[in-house]
């Protein structure tokens, strides 16, 4: 009789993930007894989840490579998932930070948000270190799942309701598209193992022009550019951003975006370099048609919420900018880029909420007149974010577009990076009109909000700090993206 | 050892982050200003224990790069944050974060009351923090990032009240007429970057690199271009000829902000800046004779626009264009040690000077105001007799006085006489020799008497204000008082560290102890006149004797001169006036520099501009920026009808992109 062969299990490559589904499942089960004016209770608890798995996660770095793997290789916690981790878990953190402000003053403040976000979590944690590509549409599911409640969180709220909606049907559509790619990818190489794929297409010379094995990298490069939000697959962002609770959109914008990276750098870079002629084209058109569309449709937008949607759009346009390098320095920049970017987004979202009204009626660029003499330093703060978000040295924008730039440059991209320096100067319009308003117009009506909590402060100068330490002393952080990178 | 040096910029800077963004929230003045204060203290205290540290050290290994952090890397630039600890920048630390913290004890007793109290906190801690960036940063880009750091701190503080337009107009000037220096200092960045990668393959803007390959730069006939242009941006940072007009201007800022800014540190930023880079003005003998030239001409110059005006400030203020010129002049003569010492002497006594001045001003302002007199507070002709109501601010006074004006014993005399000396002696530039000391000599009289019609107009005589307005007048109090006995009792001892040769000989061996400790950054330039000198440098004792002696006299005589004009005869100088009123209209208008300044530059500017506006920029620029803009706007407007809001419409575009490309793919 043939004994049983158990799977390598490892539970140190899956600790961040472990303890943010144990943490959030006793918030499940606390949530019931917890009355609702005490549900920030549940956001402190679910902070202190967070920060265990931040430290897990900080003592995973540079681990012996036994460490990393786990489930017979389905999983690999090596440092370019830890870097990934470690923004989802900013972003996390900083989401919770900015939730319980925004659902009082909703009277949404159902206890379920805070599982719901360290779930999502543990879902983006999988995809960055998923290495199947059956446990990175798990966590991919795990996520989405997840995001399509958060996004229609305020059910009393029309526009939540279909935001959410349409985030699940779209979800849904673009699901199909990647998973169809794996399946024909499965079918072309006889395996769901990224590191397997690769060696089966080092060996067999005539899968890289086998159509079952390209059509599968193009349909889950469509399923992922769904994710991450890239042109011509990024109509449902502005809807879902804009109806979505404000907390949320910022988390979306943030953490979701990088684990769509995350899976899609995993995938094309370690599964599928020898297609690497085929997926650099199909990246450069994306890039140039995200930032693009992303630019030139946040001009004319007044509402502030989708103004940002857009710019998310055209964020994602840079990063794939430096994706399209196909270089180390190229990943680093993206590792890079995307933590500066979860503290400036979920840094000008903050903002955002501290200035909307319930029900959120004023939240258009016009309603940030006199902003800068009535709150002084939250517009100063709001400022160093656009300025941020314009790549305005000396912050981290700057740093970081500059680095996904030169990357594309040193591939020899020279005409991607004069599109994307195009774009990038025709966004400071938009980013520099709220400047405008909060400086140099006249306040139209006042400001009234509810007290200023401690933890929103707190999440405001934690991001407004990521934007300018690493703008002034870039070296710490690229250092740390220099030894997370794949090659 | 030197691991704790970035303590000494940071203390500032977090004084400047505390009192800038919660000061308004503190409130409280003494809080305010002892932040403030113990900010800089703290760097003081640390920049004590690195001199100590420095001179323990055996005398070759005194120079120190302490990297802190790479800061920028691309290709083969690269640029650290990281601080040069050498004799030269101790010697800057000591002045900087000593005097600076006198003066922000100062500024609690003067700013007292004043709006925006933190403001002015915050401001001068970061101008602490800036000024420390330029003296301690290793490489060129760093000490520009200090030296842009000063500007702007020095045009926020002359225009503190901002309210009053004079003060504002004095803050563009000084920032336009810096931008100017500014420029010719990127230029020299640039130039001496490039030359020295292209022609040799060391891509470095690192001091110390740069004084390894010193060699390298001889027969470079770019050097003369480079340190010209550097040597501009000293002139707009250092007030000289032709950029000096913003210094008296600047005067509308309070008067701790003169004292600090304007006479003590920024202003000496141009010269510290060619003392680091001696190594490459000594093969520049061009740009010496110029440098040298140019600090002797202001140093007159300045001087002479000094004798007649009546506002206290200003005459300081052209004293310290005037004391500024003499550094230069040492700088030109290759005396860089001379040249950086007398920046430490200048710093002790026109602190004093400005901070007794203000003492004066602020009990002036007190006492007119009581009696709701709209008399200025700041002009001389009101003043008078104030000896007895001010002892202590007036003992001071007259030693910084007496200090500046080069009598022997006090710190001036050592400092002064040592450029002089050197001026005359130097083997650089021949005949032009007997020109540059006649200059400083000439300069010289003209600062004792200048100096000494001030103490005479202000503190002796009689009171010119009512007698219902002098009961009013009265000491300062303690926290005014006291960085003034410290800073006077600095003029009387700072010189003896510096004593000259042959003074120190016939007072039995004592030796130049300031000059010996430098000698390791002046190494090469040293090395280099002893190789190169036309001349071989030796002359007389006795005709060294002679000049000194002569300095003397010369500044007795200017005391002896305003004494009689201003105490004995007091009516003098009105009958000069009447004499030859051409000449002293010209002298009290400043020689009708600005005007010519107005004319030649500001006016075509403004004519320039205003064509560049109304012609150029409204119709054509705007016209094609908003043409862009409007047929992008549009393009925008179609793109967002896409966005319909239905999902079937986002799924169908989905699928269409999903298709193209695999389309592509399979059929290309």
């Amino acid at each position: 009789m043939e004994t049983l062969v158990m799977p390598a299990i490892n539970f140190a490559a899956i600790m961040p993930e472990t303890i943010l589904s144990i943490v959030a499942m006793v918030l499940l089960l606390l949530n019931v007894f917890v009355p609702g004016e005490q549900k920030a209770y549940l956001a402190y608890l679910s902070l202190i989840g967070i920060v265990v798995a931040f430290f897990s996660v900080v003592s995973g770095w540079n681990a012996p490579l036994p460490m990393q793997e786990g489930f017979n290789g389905s999983v690999l916690q090596d440092n370019f998932s830890l870097f990934f981790k470690a923004i989802f878990l900013i972003s996390a953190g900083l989401a919770v930070l900015i939730s319980d402000h925004y659902m009082v003053k909703e009277e949404c403040n159902y206890g379920e948000l805070y599982p719901l976000i360290l779930f999502a979590t543990a879902g983006m944690m999988l995809m960055a270190s998923g290495t199947d590509l059956m446990t990175i549409f798990l966590g991919l599911e795990v996520l989405s799942v997840s995001l399509y409640v958060l996004a229609g969180y305020n059910r009393s709220n029309i526009k939540s309701n279909e935001a959410g909606l349409k985030y699940f049907l779209l979800g849904a559509f673009s699901t199909g598209f990647l998973l169809y790619g794996m399946a024909l990818t499965y079918g072309a190489t006889g395996t769901t193992k990224i590191a397997k794929i690769a060696s089966a297409a080092a060996l067999d010379a005539t899968l890289s022009s086998n159509p079952m094995f390209v059509v599968g990298m193009l349909l889950m490069a469509v399923g992922f550019s769904f994710k991450i939000a890239a042109a011509p697959f990024h109509m449902w962002t502005p809807d879902v951003y804009e109806g979505a609770p404000t907390p949320m959109t910022a988390f979306m914008s943030a953490g979701p975006k990088a684990a769509g990276f995350a899976a899609f750098i995993r995938v094309l870079m370690v599964a599928m370099p020898t297609l690497k002629a085929d997926w650099s084209d199909l990246l450069w058109i994306l890039a140039v048609l995200t930032m693009t569309v992303g630019n030139i449709i946040a001009l004319s937008q007044n509402n502030i919420k989708r103004m940002l949607a857009y710019s998310s759009i055209a964020h994602a346009g840079y990063a794939l900018v430096g994706f399209t390098a196909g270089n180390g320095e190229g990943t680093a920049g993206i590792l890079f880029y995307m933590l500066s970017y979860a503290f400036m987004n979920i840094g000008a979202f903050a903002i955002i909420i501290l200035v909307g009204k319930k029900g959120e009626p004023n939240n258009n660029v016009e309603d940030y007149a006199g902003f800068g003499v009535k709150h002084p330093v939250l517009a100063m703060i709001m400022a160093l974010f656009l300025f941020s978000l314009a790549g305005m040295p000396p912050t981290a924008g700057f740093v970081g577009k500059f680095y996904l730039f030169s990357a594309a440059l040193k591939s020899g991209y020279v005409w991607l990076v004069v599109i994307g320096v195009l774009n990038s100067a025709a966004s400071c319009y938009y980013y520099l009109r709220v400047m405008v308003y909060m400086y140099m117009k006249d306040p139209v009506e006042e400001f009234d909000w509810m007290k200023l909590s401690p933890a929103i402060w707190a999440s405001i100068a934690i991001s407004a700090v990521g934007v300018i330490v690493p703008g002034i002393v870039p070296s710490i952080i690229l250092q740390l993206a220099q030894k997370a990178i794949l090659l | 050892m030197f691991d704790n040096v970035w303590l000494i910029p940071l203390f500032p800077l977090i004084g400047f982050l505390i009192n800038g963004l919660f000061g308004k929230a503190i409130k409280e003045e003494k809080v305010i200003g002892g932040i403030g204060a113990l900010a800089v203290l703290c760097s003081f205290a640390v920049a004590c224990m690195t001199l100590f540290n420095i001179i323990s050290l055996p005398v070759h290994e005194r120079v120190h790069n302490v990297p802190v952090f790479t800061w920028i890397k691309s290709g083969t630039f690269q640029a650290d944050v990281a601080f040069l600890i050498d004799p030269l920048s101790c010697v800057m630390l000591m002045v900087v974060t000593g005097v600076g913290f006198l003066i922000h004890v100062y500024s609690i007793g003067y700013m007292h009351g004043e709006e925006g109290f933190y403001r002015f906190f915050a401001y001068l801690n970061l101008f602490t923090f800036s000024m420390l960036l330029l003296v301690m940063g290793n490489n060129l880009l760093l000490m520009f990032v200090g030296w842009e750091g000063v500007g702007l701190c020095s045009y926020l503080l002359i225009g503190y009240y901002f309210h009053k337009k004079s003060a504002g107009d004095a803050g563009k000037k000084a920032f336009v007429m810096n931008r100017v220096g500014d420029f010719g200092f990127l230029l020299g960045v640039f130039t001496l970057y490039w030359w020295l990668g292209q022609n040799h393959g060391i891509w470095t803007i690192q001091f110390t690199e740069l004084a390894k390959h010193a060699e390298l730069f001889q027969g470079c006939t770019l050097l003369t271009v480079i340190t010209l242009v550097f040597f501009v941006g000293a002139t707009g940072k250092s007030a000289q000829i032709p950029l000096y007009t913003w210094l008296p201007d600047a005067m509308e800022g309070p008067t701790p902000v003169s004292a600090l800014i304007h006479a003590a540190t920024m202003v000496t930023a141009g010269v510290y800046m060619i003392g680091r880079m001696n190594f490459l003005y000594i093969q520049a003998p061009t740009t010496m004779m110029v440098v040298a030239l140019i600090g002797g001409a202001t140093a007159l110059f300045a001087a002479t626009i000094g004798t007649a005006q009546n506002d206290i400030k200003r005459v300081l203020a052209y004293s310290t264009v005037s004391q500024l010129g003499y550094m230069f002049l040492a700088m030109g003569v290759g005396a860089f040690a001379a040249g950086i010492f007398h920046l430490m002497t200048h710093a002790f006594f026109k602190a004093c000077l400005f901070l007794g001045s203000g003492a004066v001003i602020h009990s002036m302002h007190h006492a007119l105001h009581h009696c709701h007199s709209h008399d200025d507070a700041q002009d001389m002709r009101n003043m008078g007799g104030l000896k007895s109501k001010m002892p202590l601010t007036y003992g001071t006074f007259l030693i910084a006085t007496i200090a500046i004006a080069g009598i022997p014993g006090f710190a001036g005399f050592f400092s002064k006489d040592e450029i002089l000396w050197q001026a005359f002696a130097n083997p650089h530039h021949g005949s032009l020799n007997i020109l540059l000391w006649a200059f400083g000599a000439c300069a010289a009289l003209l600062t004792a008497f200048y100096m000494f019609r001030l103490v005479f107009m202000t503190f002796h005589g009689e009171c010119r204000i009512t007698p219902k307005a002098k009961d009013h007048l009265h000491e300062s109090p303690m926290v005014i008082v006291f960085p003034l006995i410290v800073l006077a009792f600095l003029s009387v001892v700072g010189g003896y560290i510096g004593m000259p040769k042959i003074l120190g000989e016939l007072l039995g061996g004592i030796p130049n102890y300031f000059e010996h400790f430098l000698a390791p950054v002046f190494e090469f330039s040293e090395e280099f006149t002893k190789a190169h000198a036309h001349v071989a440098g030796h002359h007389s004792v006795a005709l060294e004797w002679g000049l000194m002696g002569l300095s003397v006299l010369i500044a007795f005589v200017g005391i002896g001169i305003a004494f009689v004009l201003y105490v004995k005869d007091t009516t003098i100088p009105a009958k000069f006036t009447s004499a030859f009123p051409a000449l002293h209209r010209a002298v009290y208008n400043k020689w009708y520099i600005d005007e010519l300044y107005d004319f030649l530059f500001v006016n075509p500017c403004k004519a320039l501009g205003n064509f560049l506006w109304k012609g150029f920029d409204v119709v054509v620029v705007d016209g094609i920026v908003n043409g862009v803009g409007s047929i992008v706007m549009g393009f925008s407007g179609i793109l967002r009808y896409i966005q319909s809001g239905y999902v079937f419409n986002y799924a169908f575009s989905m699928t269409l992109g999903a298709v193209v490309i695999v389309a592509f793919y399979i059929f290309r």
